[in-house]
């Protein structure tokens, strides 16, 4: 039993820990539970490399590789990878006893508070039970009166025009005399949420860009600049000026399709953010224009803009620095004035808003916030759609809705909900493999998305990422040509704003009545 | 504010399903003529009407009094009558008004009082809007705020007669053998829904804007949601009320011709426009980000008339029959073919008309059916005749 092992192992710098390294740092209780089965165990340490959160570990007096489950944060890149299916990761079945008011999550935040004294971190979107309204809508269909269209033989139209439109056009002698404002076209509905180079890695927002340009759409440089490398890409980039205002320069803006102002983000309505000094390397540092390894921390709000007439000035001090070439955006997280607020921006010269519900991800941010602050996207969207329709000033605007949208089902929701087009992010993040484990502040993504450590990064073959994107993009496509197909339209703006398309089931009266659906069966 | 939803469509539908014939016919030397080929054209097409609703758009019926907007009101009882007169006379000079003559006719109950005036609005003071909109607007007041009454046709020198029924129990009711006109459209109704009401029947009128339309426009909602934003009330729930406001902001309000409407409610594939030459391009694609909410999506032919001109046109995957027709002077529009093979079965020119292809016919020209049989890779070649 006991024979030497190979040698190759001391060719790899993994961790090894004695047993007696092995101490309870913390009385919380680990939230996932490692189960090896060592007759299936070949003892190669593909668990081990693959670990950043070294929870396996080579044990040389036994001779067996083991784990401490308490640093297991249930990312399964171990168990994926594992060649002979010898690990099985699940939530640790032992729990504190249960109690109604105070949950495990409860406790456990508690004691890590109580043993640090700071914030609670967390990473990605809100994953407390709420209601998703996606999931009470149904969609409609043709039977008999007006017939559905087959997208396998006739033409099904997804094409779409972001930025602001006249109330009407003058042509003179067959040619448009109307100068239209700035207007972006793309081949789908959906574009690529702002997720930021340093959040991500280099890699992960290569393959974002390299799919948009395949797919016809934009990607969003997030608010951490536009990498040197990636200004080939221009013609498909949103790029962001935020708080922190990191990686501005006037190449920048004119590098972008959209310019957008970020005001809010869905995961974190009225806070700013953090990226780690450890985050931030050298190409980190060139891009965001800041010095190598120190934390680049986004004010919560844009020191320039205190009030509506400040935003207005931003949004043209823009337009004059791209001369006007291209569509401003600003981006809010849905809250619960976001319908006066949205008018707001419209009057302040937007032409494009992009609304954050809050099941949008993050790559850091307070838990505490993440998971109580904020509002649905589909209330939000509805009630923004409904204020610029009420006021007439919706043609003056595209709007964008993020955060949270899961399928090409929630993409034709938003849509007849009044969206001009959609953002993802987390979606796009789970094409790449993010398991959602939520970790992304901590810079150890094992999946290699969301760090900056080269050992983890070079995980994701940009290459695949992108085909892996464009896969899902052109897949939910399809499934929205099949959906417009059944309720007997052929093109998207055919179904833009037609609420009479969706039906509610399971809703309160009060929530039909914001989100503007009818109940199912009327 | 009365609910004509309510009246329109008892059942709170998203909107009212209906199906129909409809059939249009133009002198255009603008001679006027008899209706008796029109209901005979009816007739023949009875099968694609169920009872429920029909009715006629006659233009050049009233030249003695040409100068003036000829109201059709129908009202439900003589009270609405009167408070409808009031207000008509505190805004209009009344040059004349009477009873549109009826006679008994088997098969027709629930009629309605229809009354006709003709009128021009008195001179105003400072909140100066120009005529055509004050009569629109006097026009939407009346259909939304008197109970009882309901504005059919509002234009000079036309006038619309519609209600429940046949077409030619209408024609009979109505007494339509007495009339002349140059254009005449028609429209027979298969609502799905079983009641009906005399308001709820084809043409839409607005000015001397008239139409009449065969679809179910499965982009209902998108359309309403656009119209609705700029400031039309839909109240009856309909395809056709919504074609019939898309028509009044587009030609009437914002003055673009009939060949870029239909490029708005029935706009070519991207694919096509992508084949275009670049100013071509550049127009279609302003066209379509612009008025995207218009575009009529699903199964529709409609007939659209005015004082000038009669036009039709169907969807843009042409969901809906439409075969258009000239012999000699005359222009024919209809769902079915045999119909204007029934009124003059010999003819100079017959065609269908490609889907999102207009045939307009103008009073002093008639249309080619080169104009809108081929869809060939040109949107684009029709256009450049749309520049000329």
């Amino acid at each position: 039993m006991n024979a030497p092992r190979n040698n190759s192992r001391n060719a790899i710098q993994a961790p090894q820990r004695k047993a007696s390294d092995f101490r309870i740092r913390s009385n919380r209780l680990a939230e996932f539970s490692v189960e090896r089965d060592y007759d299936k165990c070949i003892k190669c340490e593909v668990c081990i490399r693959q670990c950043s959160f070294d929870v396996h570990y080579y044990e040389e007096e036994e001779d067996l590789i083991k784990h401490r489950s308490e640093d297991c944060v249930g990312c399964q890149r171990c168990a994926v990878l594992c060649p002979t299916d010898a690990l099985t990761i699940r939530p640790n079945p032992a729990q504190y006893r249960a109690h109604g008011s105070w949950s495990s999550e409860h406790v456990k935040d508690i004691n890590l508070q109580a043993e640090t004294g700071g914030v609670v971190l967390t990473g990605a979107g809100n994953d407390k039970p709420m209601p998703v309204y996606w999931d009470k809508l149904l969609i409609n269909a043709s039977q008999v009166t007006n017939p559905s269209i087959d997208p396998l033989r006739e033409p099904m139209e997804l094409r779409t025009f972001l930025g602001a439109k006249p109330d009407g056009v003058e042509i003179e002698n067959g040619k448009l005399v109307t100068s239209m404002p700035p207007q972006v076209q793309i081949e789908t509905p959906i574009l690529f949420s702002a997720i930021s180079y340093g959040a991500i890695s280099y890699n992960v927002q290569k393959a974002l860009a390299e799919a948009a340009v395949e797919l016809g759409t934009l990607f969003n440089t997030g608010e951490g600049g536009l990498h040197p490398d990636f200004y080939k890409y221009r013609d498909h980039a949103i790029v962001q000026v935020a708080s922190g205002r990191f990686g501005v320069h006037p190449d920048y803006l004119n590098a972008a399709r959209i310019v957008e102002i970020k005001i809010g983000q869905g995961a974190k309505p009225g806070i700013g953010g953090h990226l780690a000094g450890e985050k931030v390397s050298e190409s980190v540092s060139i891009t965001r224009m800041i010095p190598a390894g120190t934390d680049a921390i986004s004010p919560a709000p844009q020191h320039d803009i205190y009030s509506i007439e400040d935003l207005r000035m931003l949004v043209y001090a823009i337009k004059e620095a791209t001369n006007y070439r291209v569509p401003v955006s600003v981006k809010i997280a849905a809250v619960h004035n976001a319908a006066a607020i949205a008018s707001g921006i419209v009057r302040a010269g937007a032409d494009v808003i992009a609304i954050d519900g809050f099941r949008g991800g993050t790559g850091a941010a307070p838990k505490v916030i993440r998971d109580n602050v904020g509002l649905p996207i589909e209330f939000a969207l509805a009630s923004v759609d409904k204020r610029l329709r009420d006021e007439g000033i919706r043609n003056r605007v595209t709007l964008i809705a993020g955060g949270g949208i899961r399928s090409a089902g929630d993409v034709v929701k938003a849509i007849a909900l009044g969206a001009d087009a959609v953002y993802i992010g987390t979606a796009a993040l789970i094409a790449v493999g993010c398991t959602l484990c939520q970790k992304c502040y901590s810079g150890k993504c094992n999946w290699g998305i969301a760090t900056q450590d080269p050992y983890l990064a070079k995980r994701v073959n940009p290459d695949i990422a992108r085909k892996r994107l464009v896969n899902l993009v052109k897949g939910w496509s399809h499934e929205i040509k099949e959906m417009l197909g059944g309720m007997g339209i052929n093109s998207i703006e055919s179904l833009r704003g037609s609420r009479s398309q969706l039906r509610g089931i399971g809703l309160t009266t009060e929530e039909l009545n914001v989100l503007g659906v009818a109940p199912a069966g009327n | 504010m009365k609910d004509l939803q309510r009246l329109n469509n008892p059942y709170c539908d998203d909107k009212v399903l209906c199906s129909c014939a409809i059939f249009g016919m133009m002198d255009s030397t603008g001679k006027v003529f008899s209706g008796e080929p029109v209901f005979r054209a009816m007739i023949n097409m009875q099968e694609r009407g169920n009872g429920l609703g029909a009715g006629f758009a006659l233009y050049g019926i009233y030249p003695e009094h040409q100068d003036y907007y000829a109201l059709h009101i129908m009202f439900t009882n003589r009270d609405c009558r009167h408070d409808t007169e009031r207000f008509l006379e505190t805004a209009f000079q009344v040059e004349r008004s009477e009873e549109v003559p009826t006679r008994k006719t088997a098969g027709i109950s629930g009629e309605p009082l229809v009354y006709r005036y003709f009128v021009r609005p008195k001179p105003q003071g400072t909140n100066f809007v120009n005529d055509d909109d004050f009569v629109v607007q006097s026009s939407l007041k009346i259909n939304s705020e008197l109970d009882g009454a309901f504005v059919v046709s509002s234009g000079k020198n036309m006038g619309v007669f519609k209600g429940v029924g046949y077409p030619e129990q209408i024609a009979e009711y109505f007494r339509l053998d007495d009339y002349k006109a140059y254009i005449w459209t028609a429209h027979s109704r298969f609502p799905t829904n079983s009641q009906a009401w005399w308001g709820g029947a084809h043409p839409f009128c607005m000015l001397d804007w008239s139409v009449v339309h065969n679809g179910e426009l499965s982009s209902y909602g998108a359309n309403r949601a656009f119209l609705e934003t700029i400031g039309y009330k839909c109240t009856l729930f309909t395809d056709t009320e919504v074609m019939s406001y898309a028509v009044d902001l587009i030609m009437r309000r914002q003055k673009l011709p009939p060949e870029i409407f239909a490029k708005i409610v029935a706009p070519p594939l991207w694919e096509e426009i992508d084949r275009m030459s670049e100013d071509e391009k550049e127009l279609h694609t302003a066209l379509r980000s612009v008025y995207g909410g218009l575009l009529m999506n699903g199964p529709f032919s409609v007939v659209i008339a005015n004082n000038n001109q009669m036009i039709a046109l169907t969807d843009r995957i042409r969901l809906r029959p439409l075969t258009a027709a000239t012999r000699g002077n005359f222009l024919y529009f209809s769902s079915e073919e045999a119909s204007i093979r029934l009124v003059s079965p010999e003819l100079d020119n017959v065609w269908t008309p490609m889907g999102g292809m207009p045939v307009v016919g103008k009073i002093g020209s008639l249309p080619k059916p080169d104009d809108s049989r081929k869809r060939n890779t040109s949107a684009a070649r029709p256009m450049a005749e749309v520049a000329r």
